[in-house]
């Protein structure tokens, strides 16, 4: 299927819902909101990810670019994702060490709140 | 042995297409469901560098696939094995699913090279600032290419990938744990 974006506000941060395929081909939409968003003064991003059915190494980077940019003004952009498919490759990248994880985007609120 | 080629366009919309493909005929040549989740993901990375690839060096070219249905080991070199291959007790060769994706972009300029800059090293990701959020000239991702093979080496069973002056060819494959898949069944595409 095709790639559906969605966001909204929660407790300060902005919670982006991805469902569908992310790769070369609809990447480059992901990449896009993740820079408005930023732009827009949105430092704190959750992607909640429990919804993607592929992810490859261009969706990788697009969310590696999103986190540089984040840093950049002191932010955090962290992941909700449970599916084994898709950590897969987040592991074999040795990208865990980069993003935080997490299983709901509560825990991922929770957890920056409490750092 | 059972061969589907397909052909694309340099085209990013095309990679699903191949994705789709390949997955649909692994599956239809045995592969073990566990695995079908590889193949899908290491030929949408052999494509999605591919595509990229062309894209720089030359979009009027098209990507070739083939998707190999029952061929032997390859031994260390790259190379199809010369030696005969054993035969087990059941009298059935251990064979495999081989996907091999040729590109015509020159490997020099794509650096196509496993040891430059690959995954492990968190740290590298992160590196090489695109301050101006423009798309990089790597293409969508900023991420090298090589992370992308990396990618496919960590989940193809066997890999070799050849770099040429006119193009590089990736090979994957993956043993079939096959339960005599039935050669009329069709194949779907999910």
């Amino acid at each position: 299927m095709d790639l559906k974006l969605d966001h909204y506000t929660e407790d300060d941060t902005e919670i982006v819902v991805v469902e569908g395929e992310i790769d070369v081909y609809t990447a480059p939409r992901l990449r896009e909101l993740l820079i408005d968003l930023v732009n827009k003064g949105n430092v704190h991003l959750v992607v909640n990810m429990e919804k993607v059915e592929f992810l490859d190494s261009t969706g990788l980077g697009v969310l590696v670019g999103g986190l540089k940019r984040v840093r950049a003004h002191d932010g955090t952009l962290d992941l909700v994702c449970t599916q084994e498919r898709i950590l897969k490759i987040f592991r074999i990248t040795g990208l865990t060490k980069v993003f935080g994880i997490y299983e709901s985007v509560q825990e991922a609120i929770d957890k920056r709140k409490s750092k | 042995m059972a061969i589907v080629q397909l052909t694309i366009s340099a085209l990013p919309a095309h990679v699903r297409t191949a994705r789709l493909m390949a997955t649909a005929v692994a599956r239809r040549a045995g592969i073990a469901e566990s695995a079908l989740d590889e193949v899908r993901l290491a030929v949408g990375e052999a494509c999605s560098r591919a595509v990229e690839a062309h894209r720089v060096h030359c979009p009027d070219q098209p990507i070739q696939l083939e998707l190999i249905d029952g061929t032997g080991k390859r031994s260390q070199s790259g190379r199809q094995s010369e030696a005969p291959i054993s035969t087990p007790p059941n009298g059935r060769r251990a064979q495999r699913f081989e996907v091999i994706v040729s590109d015509r972009a020159p490997a020099k300029e794509t650096g196509t090279d496993l040891n430059s800059n690959g995954p492990g090293n968190a740290g590298a990701y992160l590196d090489d600032e695109d301050e101006h959020g423009e798309t990089p000239p790597d293409g969508v991702s900023g991420l090298s290419p090589d992370v992308g093979l990396a990618v496919i080496v960590g989940l193809a069973d066997d890999v070799s990938i050849e770099p040429h002056d006119n193009g590089t060819v990736v090979r994957m494959s993956w043993p079939l744990g096959r339960n005599d898949a039935d050669p009329e069944s069709p194949i779907s595409v999910d």
